[in-house]
């Protein structure tokens, strides 16, 4: 560990501004942090030359006084974001040796602002999973250890490489995507901040599709004020993508400054589930005491139809994804067995080869769901749950501001523990899939340690395009937690 | 409909009338692709036109076209057709290399144009209407070549994502011949409307054309879908055959398979493609990626306020205004630039001899000379002089496709032709008679013979004619030779 690695992006940004360090020296500071690192491996891809590059450039601009909101600011880029040149994997064996000729348009948003690439960071294979133990790169483990243990726990998934990187000092910040809790879990799993902006809010243009009306990119980062600082430059509209809202970008970290006083909290009793450990419960019912006493009124509400939100989820995303990763065929990029007899048997070889067991799974379920016969039974129908459920979302935030749950019904838990179960890997994101389906915001803010000293993490859901408030009470959230704790680098 | 009987088909056991409905896949005039900015240009190198997004790499997402949206509420509008202000863009799923998304996007449930009709004209006069089930946008594929190598296909993706107005009509047509004029109909009102240019040969212009028969009265029998057919002589073979085939399978006590079949077009005939069991379950969905499509019906009001004159209309005008046949005025209006033309010739003239001129000399000059109106050497105006010359007696009519062909060769004005070849016609009634007198002195056996069979009186016009080169003006001879013939 190094010092200029351990300020928090906002510290760093106004440290390159004042040139109290440049940014070549805290890029060359996260490539040595993440060659000590490789234990942990987060990143699939790390591209030094490119980040000392862009650093110079930046430290150029800086010394004109010139130069943008993340300037000189070295990030890990999840590595489902298309980079230009750079190897783009989704954690897939399929798209072996694929370097897109294009820049996402989230990327390019935050090179735009003068941020620098470290590298591209471990994921869940095309984003499903919420361990990453699906990656063809293997499974980040996470920088937390139980207090006295020291076997490897999950980082949380998809986004497992992002939040591990930053829960390590790896990179200043990450991006980072939420399909169905992709950002929020991870983040909860690790003690840092995930924020899943409003559908619509990043381009999705080039990124790699999981499930398309689902998929939202979002920051992972140290604490609130620097999530705020990613998102405002990830977000904006994108002709290249028709569901991308043509909205101005608001000042996320002026929201941090506002009184949450008066707020209306909803505390929705629908948030629990079997076997949730007592200390979840408690985490809880001390965040809604936290915002209290910072002056919010709590509402009890009920979102009876929560209980449906995972089994739509379950239809909806595999049924877009059986679509989206129809194109992985070997025809024109990325992994083509190397034996077949004909074009049916190219096809069978390189998807058998090139997906893993989980993204089968899925391909299969969503085949499924779609077929005739199957699709009003299925398909249509969780379309219209899913419907009810954002009504649902619409009536209660008629009478509330945010929402307040937690992030996951556990703490970090050890890989291999649910991999023999999906059905026990998918109730991760219990908490966390209603606001892809309903199309809201959501955040996780870490809010303490459990008995055996990990973190977790609370949620706050607002309103579509409402991210300003979510801010707010975040910021209450983090001030009222005052959450300091950090992993021992136990890696190197 | 009621049963025609002159249209059933006689088999080996009695009458059968055929059914047949078309869907239509038109190519839509647009420089751009339906969801990308790659051009829709035809005859570029191979996969010279191909974005990112058309050979569908990770990331990669559609954005929707706004002119090709307008031209197929062109099209509608001239398919006297519903536009629906609110569609949606539906994935069709299956895997070719051709389909570099693994799925076509087409719309399915909720297309962008409703129902319609149009009136379709049948070589006899007979004009029938065929009903519009739908119009909706979707993506072509791209193109595999398997014939460039032994052991390898080759894929060109220039067509992949360029935009296709499918057209389904109602089953209404109960001939090849009726299918044939539909399908013709249709070309003529989109290329009115320019929204397809109807080169069938580019593959602008397909059809999948589907047949059944059944004894009249009896409800539809079972169809086949003979696919991609790009020519109106070959959808008429396609259904001539396809017809034929089913009479015969039918006659001899087996049943009709609900298939899919392809023409050939060497022999004629149609052979399966796949049966109703290996159908592909397309898995439609709406596409996540794009939002339904909703219309402003302002916007929608601007277009159809926009339309130029549609071929129905204009033939009906033809028929009001300038008295020609209903025939005649299809024919010419069944092409803009040849309708145009017409306009330009007939302007101030009497319509039926400029209809005349336009559609028996020059069509039939053009059509010998393999080339289309627009490159025509006889420019309208001159067309309109050389029928003044004829109705100010300048000329006989006969002369005057003389001076045509002329004009046809060297493209020159017709009264200078006229001029320089001495071609005026003879009207002075003196020197007819003398000719006359002339022809009577020298045939005394003919005079006898005319006037017990006043049918040969043509011989006498003939040989003033020839005596005078063709230049005597033929109602003067006529007069005159009566006169002194005795047969009036």
């Amino acid at each position: 560990m190094n010092d200029i690695a351990d300020l928090t992006l906002a510290a760093l940004r106004d440290a390159l501004k004042a040139k109290k360090v440049s940014s070549l020296e805290a890029t060359q500071a996260y490539l040595a942090n993440i060659e000590k690192a490789k234990a942990l491996n987060a990143f699939i891809t790390v591209t030094p030359d490119k980040a000392r590059e862009m650093a110079k450039a930046s430290d150029a601009r800086l010394a004109k006084g010139e130069g943008g909101p993340l300037e000189g600011v070295p990030l890990g880029i999840k590595d489902l974001f298309c980079t230009e040149g750079a190897p783009t994997t989704a954690g897939s064996r399929i798209l072996d040796g694929f370097r897109p000729p294009y820049e996402s348009s989230v990327t390019a948003n935050l090179w735009r602002d003068g941020a620098v690439m470290l590298g591209k960071l471990n994921m869940d294979e095309f984003a499903m999973g919420s361990s990453n133990e699906t990656s063809y790169y293997g499974p980040v483990v996470n920088p937390w250890r139980k207090k006295g243990g020291n076997s490897d726990l999950t980082p949380g998934g998809s986004s497992g490489g992002s939040s591990a990187a930053v829960a390590a000092r790896l990179c200043a910040a990450a991006t980072a995507t939420d399909t169905g809790g992709s950002i929020r879990q991870p983040a909860s799993l690790t003690g840092t901040v995930g924020v899943k902006p409003t559908y619509g809010r990043c381009s999705r243009w080039g990124i790699v599709a999981f499930a398309s009306s689902l998929d939202q990119a979002g920051p992972i980062a140290r604490d609130v004020r620097d999530a705020a600082i990613m998102l405002r430059s990830m977000a904006g509209c994108d002709p290249k993508d028709s569901t991308a809202v043509d909205r101005p970008v608001p000042d996320y970290e002026a929201a941090l400054a506002r009184s949450p006083k008066g707020l209306r909290i909803g505390v929705p009793k629908e948030y629990r589930v079997e076997g949730m450990p007592e200390e979840i419960e408690r985490i809880w019912a001390q965040g809604v005491d936290w915002l209290k006493d910072a002056g919010c009124e709590i509402v009890e509400i009920s979102l009876p139809l929560t209980k449906y939100a995972l089994p739509v989820y379950y239809i909806v995303a595999p049924a877009e994804a059986s679509s989206n990763l129809a194109r992985y065929d070997g025809v024109r990029y990325g992994f083509r067995a190397k034996e077949y007899k004909d074009l049916l048997s190219m096809y069978e070889e390189t998807r058998a080869q090139g997906f893993g067991d989980e993204v089968k799974r899925r391909i299969l379920i969503g085949t499924y769901v779609l077929s005739a016969g199957y699709y009003d039974a299925y398909y249509l129908r969780a379309q219209k749950v899913r419907k009810r459920i954002f009504d649902e979302f619409v009536e209660a935030f008629g009478r509330v501001d945010l929402i307040l749950t937690p992030s996951t019904p556990s703490a970090a838990f050890a890989l291999g523990e649910k991999t023999a179960d999906p059905v026990q890997m998918y109730l991760n994101d219990v908490f966390t899939v209603t606001a892809n389906l309903a199309g809201l915001p959501g955040a996780s803010v870490p809010a303490g340690l459990d008995r055996d000293g990990l973190p977790l993490g609370l949620q706050l859901l607002a309103r579509p395009f409402d991210e300003e408030t979510m801010f707010t009470g975040m910021a209450a959230l983090e001030k009222a937690a005052g959450f300091k704790a950090r992993p021992e680098p136990w890696w190197g | 409909m009621s049963v025609q009987p002159r249209k059933l088909l006689k088999g080996e056991t009695g009458d059968w009338e055929v059914v047949v409905g078309l869907e239509v896949h038109a190519q839509v005039i647009s420089k751009a692709k339906l969801f990308s900015g790659a051009s829709a240009a035809y005859g570029a190198g191979p996969n010279e036109n191909v974005s990112m997004v058309d050979a569908a790499m990770p990331g990669m997402l559609p954005v929707i076209n706004r002119f090709c949206v307008e031209q197929a509420v062109r099209t509608g509008l001239g398919l006297n057709a519903k536009i629906n202000l609110w569609s949606r863009f539906d994935r069709k799923n299956y895997f070719y290399p051709d389909l570099p998304q693994g799925y076509q996007i087409s719309q399915y449930k909720d297309p962008i144009v409703g129902e319609g009709e149009i009136e379709v004209e049948l070589d006899g006069g007979e004009t029938i209407v065929v009903g519009i089930e739908r119009l909706h946008l979707e993506q072509d594929a791209g193109k595999s070549i398997h014939d460039l190598s032994p052991k390898e296909s080759y894929v060109d993706l220039n067509r992949a994502g360029v935009a296709l107005m499918e057209i389904v009509s109602r089953p209404d047509m109960r001939s090849a011949d009726e299918a044939a004029a539909y399908f013709s109909k249709l070309r003529t009102i989109l290329r009115y409307l320019g929204t397809c240019d109807g080169n069938m040969e580019e593959g602008s212009m397909r059809a999948d054309v589907n047949v059944s028969v059944r004894r009249p009265g009896e409800p539809f029998g079972t169809r086949t879908e003979t696919k991609n057919i790009n020519s109106i002589r070959y959808v008429k073979q396609a259904v001539e055959y396809e017809a034929r085939r089913q009479i015969a399978v039918l006659e001899s006590g087996g049943e009709i398979e609900q298939e899919t079949r392809l023409f050939n077009v060497a022999t004629g005939e149609t052979r399966p493609m796949r049966s109703k069991e290996d159908a592909h379950d397309y898995r439609y969905f709406p596409d996540p990626d794009l939002l339904p499509l909703e219309l402003d019906p302002e916007w929608v009001e601007r277009i159809r306020n926009s339309l130029p004159e549609l071929p129905d209309a204009k033939k009906h005008r033809f028929i009001r205004d300038y008295g020609l046949s209903a025939y005649d005025a299809a024919v010419l209006a069944a092409d803009r630039a040849r309708a145009d033309y017409f306009e330009a010739v007939a302007k101030g003239r009497d319509g039926k001899l400029a209809a005349n001129w336009v559609t028996t000399e020059l069509f039939g000059a053009l059509n010998r000379a393999g080339r289309e109106i627009e490159a025509t050497p006889v420019a309208a105006e001159r067309l309109g002089a050389l029928i003044d010359l004829i109705a100010e007696g300048v000329i006989s009519g006969r002369i005057a496709k003389d001076v045509f062909a002329v004009m046809f060769e060297t493209g020159e004005d017709p009264a200078k032709i006229v001029e320089e070849r001495g071609l005026k016609q003879v009207t002075d009634a003196g020197a007819i008679e003398k000719v006359v007198d002339e022809i009577i002195a020298a045939n005394p056996a003919q005079v006898e013979q005319v006037k017990a069979k006043p049918k040969t009186f043509g011989w006498f016009v003939g040989q003033v004619m020839k005596a005078t080169a063709g230049k005597a003006n033929p109602q003067a001879v006529n007069d005159i030779l009566k006169r002194k013939l005795g047969l009036e």
